[in-house]
């Protein structure tokens, strides 16, 4: 993130503006930035002299991406990702912000750590980086962290993801406490005791292939526990990375009741199926698991219909040869970055399940609204986080090229549509594609 | 690609489809006409060990690998006297005391191996998709010998050879696997085969032991081993892994035993007598009575010998299964 804002006025003019924050779409207007702010979006508007102007015609110009879910890395595996170049992939990917979850070593639970993190990202100097900071010490699920002081250093949520929050009781507590800052409590809902040692989804292809699988009912009965204990305490819990059908029922009957439950979707969970796990492909491997066509057909009318508020990424590199290995010891998880916005363009926007309004309100409006972050709006006075993408752009997946030190991803080879040319932090440019030909 | 001018005489032209590729992995996915050839192959294969030289030089020179990352005695013994009765030059790694155990990495190991320029890998490994994962790094041929709670398809060839022996062809046949499917690799493996076979498949146990999703492997299911006796032409008894009890799956052994045992007083119930498997080794009063394991209607002892032949097969066809070895191979009649 810049801490001075860019002094050249920037004028990103005769694209598709579009910002439902505020009802904006329109087919080729401007967008112009001033000293970190947006200063006017929408109908063209008069090149000021001293101005930088980008041609944006042909492509859609958005308030910047915000990811409210990634894995950093940073401190403790800095040879897997490190802030600088997480901030670098987040930029290539459109994403003009994100939040890093406090799975380090050591675990970001606490005001130092969490400074530590603000100061790297300023440094890296590409896109924003928001801390989270655990929920338990350690991420031990017996202590609280202190929130307060986290909050104080710029923490934006709490969260022992990773990890569930398996005591009911410190879950209530940390809903409780967490109101009196004002932050979400993120969680990772998976009931150990079921999930134990699970490698994929429990169902037919687990069963053939014979790898010990996850019950979408791990997932489900941790959800309704936390929508449960959101309405006992009027606390915000946002459910990570929702996975099945049932999760979508049940935070589906969470909000008819106005109980503050909010909750994301990752980009694999919304493309893949538990078949990709076939051969014992390690990179199709994730936690939670991939599940069936059902349960993606329900997460994509979920994102569609807002049930399910935000599509986060979960960006979690690991080593090439962390992977290498039997499915059953190798790590869960996968990059996303770089490929969030092509899956949904593919797999949602192309086939007709979301608008490119409702894509931009998923992955930048509605993720500063739930959480409470600066963006997510083009409005006069903003902050001037600004992505600009083709959404015609078809693009091969080579893990090779990628930002982030993570190579791991199921979509390697496979065509995209839908990419980030250019990538916009408090007024100055921190990606620029435009030089590769559509 | 055309040949050097001083190019070898052409080797002799492989046998006709079927063959088995590269690897055995697993059963499924196999052809009937692909598990007929191994089955076909090992029957005369049987004789070699009823020599008094059990030799034949039909693997000379090749160097096979038994690689058992996991304990399993029978399963590796069975596989040494194949190699050897083939006269393939051979070495075991079991994995205590070997870098196996120094934490070496299945990668590493598959580098190293080829690294030596083996022609065969056995591999026993306690993790699902770790023959394959070794199949897809290295050239040499791999046979996986059993792979976490996957498949265990040189088991699953030997059951079949005994069925076949003793019902002729095994179209129409009902075959129950009786016992603990959730953990099995032999279970998946029998399913396979069977039903490429055109047996009639099912399974019997605590639900608690059967995958959930059983049904998708077209199996019948039974509750009860007394409706499984009065269905089935042959049983075939899994071991029950006593762990299980500790991981809570079944409450008590004894209990197991009262509710899913495959005793003589159920044998005796049954309308026609019925063959009896187990891939041992056997918890005697547990999954099987020892009246029964010893009883006339067991071939567990049947299996132990068929094994041996089935292993020879399956080496003798993957190391190029060329015709005149073949006859090398059954000697003289
Ligand atoms: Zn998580
Ligand atoms: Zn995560």
């Amino acid at each position: 993130m810049s801490d001075a804002p860019e002094a050249r006025p920037l004028l990103l003019a005769g694209g598709r503006v579009l910002d439902p924050s505020q009802g904006l779409d329109v087919a080729a207007g401007d967008v112009l930035l001033v000293g970190g702010r947006v200063e006017h979006a929408g109908e063209r508007v008069g090149r000021p002299d001293d101005a930088t102007v980008v041609d944006c015609a042909g492509l859609v110009v958005s308030p910047g991406f915000i990811d409210v879910h990634c894995h950093l890395r940073e401190p403790g595996r800095e040879d897997v990702e490190t802030i600088a170049t997480g901030a670098r992939a987040a930029a290539a990917g459109g994403f003009t912000a994100v939040c890093a979850m406090p799975n380090t070593d050591p675990v970001t639970d606490n005001q130092a750590a969490v400074g530590f993190i603000v100061r790297q990202a300023q440094r890296a100097a590409a896109s924003r980086v928001y801390p989270v900071g655990a929920i338990t010490l350690g991420q031990r699920g017996e202590t609280l962290a202190e929130f307060g002081e986290m909050v104080g250093a710029g923490a934006v949520a709490v969260s022992d993801d990773g990890k569930p929050v398996v005591s009911a009781h410190i879950m209530r507590t940390a809903l409780e406490y967490a109101r009196t800052f004002g932050i979400p409590v993120a969680n990772h809902c998976e009931e150990p005791t079921l999930a134990h040692g699970g490698a994929m989804n429990e169902g037919a292809v687990s069963m053939r292939l014979g790898l010990k699988g996850i019950p979408s009912e791990a997932e489900e009965i941790m959800a309704i526990r936390d929508i449960l204990l959101a309405r006992r305490t009027g606390g915000h819990v946002h459910l990570c990375h929702m996975s099945t059908a049932g999760s979508v029922d049940l935070i589906r009957w969470g909000k008819a009741r106005g109980i503050r439950v909010t909750a994301e979707v990752c980009p694999h969970h919304l493309s893949l199926t538990e078949d990709a796990v076939e051969g014992y492909q390690t990179n199709a491997k994730m936690n939670p698991p991939l599940r069936t066509a059902a349960d993606v057909e329900a997460l994509q009318a979920a994102v569609r219909d807002g049930t399910i508020d935000v599509v986060a990424t979960d960006h979690a590199p690991h080593h090439y040869d962390e992977k290498e290995r039997e499915f059953a010891d190798a790590p869960n998880g996968i990059v996303g970055l770089e490929t969030a916005l092509g899956v949904i363009v593919t797999w949602l926007v192309a086939p007709g399940v979301l608008s490119y309004a409702q894509l931009v309100d998923r992955m930048a409006c509605a993720p500063a609204r739930v959480f409470g972050l600066p963006g997510g709006t083009l409005r006069r006075g903003a902050p001037a986080d600004v992505t600009v993408f083709d959404p015609e752009r078809r693009w091969t997946v080579d893990p090779a090229t990628f930002r982030s030190k993570g190579r791991n991803t199921p979509y390697a080879g496979r065509t995209l549509q839908g990419r980030a040319v250019a990538t916009v932090v408090a007024g100055g440019i921190v990606y620029d594609d435009r030089s590769t030909p559509a | 690609m055309s040949a050097p001018a001083t190019a070898p005489p052409t080797a002799p032209a492989p046998p006709a489809a079927p063959s088995l590729g590269k690897d055995l992995l697993g059963l499924e996915g196999l052809t009937r006409a692909q598990i007929e050839l191994v089955l076909d192959t090992a029957a005369p294969l049987r004789a070699v060990s009823e020599r008094a030289i059990k030799k034949v030089p039909t693997l000379r020179g090749q160097t096979v690998v038994n690689l058992f990352f996991e304990a399993s005695t029978r399963t590796r013994v069975s596989f040494e006297f194949a190699e050897k009765r083939l006269s393939a030059d051979t070495v075991s790694i079991a994995s205590a005391g070997s870098s196996v155990s120094k934490g070496e990495t299945l990668v590493d190991t598959a580098r190293n191996l080829e690294a030596m320029k083996i022609d065969t890998v056995v591999i026993r490994h306690g993790s699902s998709g770790a023959a394959r994962f070794l199949a897809e790094r290295i050239d040499s041929t791999v046979i996986n010998a059993g792979d976490g709670t996957h498949e265990h398809p040189t088991q699953g060839l030997l059951d079949l050879l005994t069925l076949r022996d003793r019902f002729g062809a095994l179209d129409g046949r009902r075959v129950c696997i009786v016992g603990d499917v959730l953990h099995s690799r032999v279970a998946r493996s029998n399913v396979f085969g069977l039903q490429a076979l055109g047996a009639e498949v099912a399974v019997c146990g605590p639900r608690s032991l059967l995958p959930n999703a059983v049904d998708a492997l077209g199996v019948k299911v039974f509750d009860r081993v007394e409706a499984a006796i009065e269905w089935a032409e042959a049983l075939n008894v899994l071991r029950l892994q006593l762990e299980r009890m500790q991981a809570g799956y079944i409450p008590s052994v004894r209990e197991y035993n009262r509710v899913f045992g495959v005793t003589r007083e159920r044998l005796e119930r049954a309308p026609r007598d019925l063959l009896i498997l187990h891939p041992g080794p056997m918890n005697r009063g547990v999954e099987i009575d020892s009246d029964v394991a010893d009883g006339p209607h067991s071939v567990i002892l049947d299996q132990v010998t068929n094994g041996v032949a089935v292993r020879m097969a399956v080496l003798y066809l993957l190391a190029g299964g060329r015709p005149d070895l073949a006859e090398a191979a059954r000697g003289p009649a």
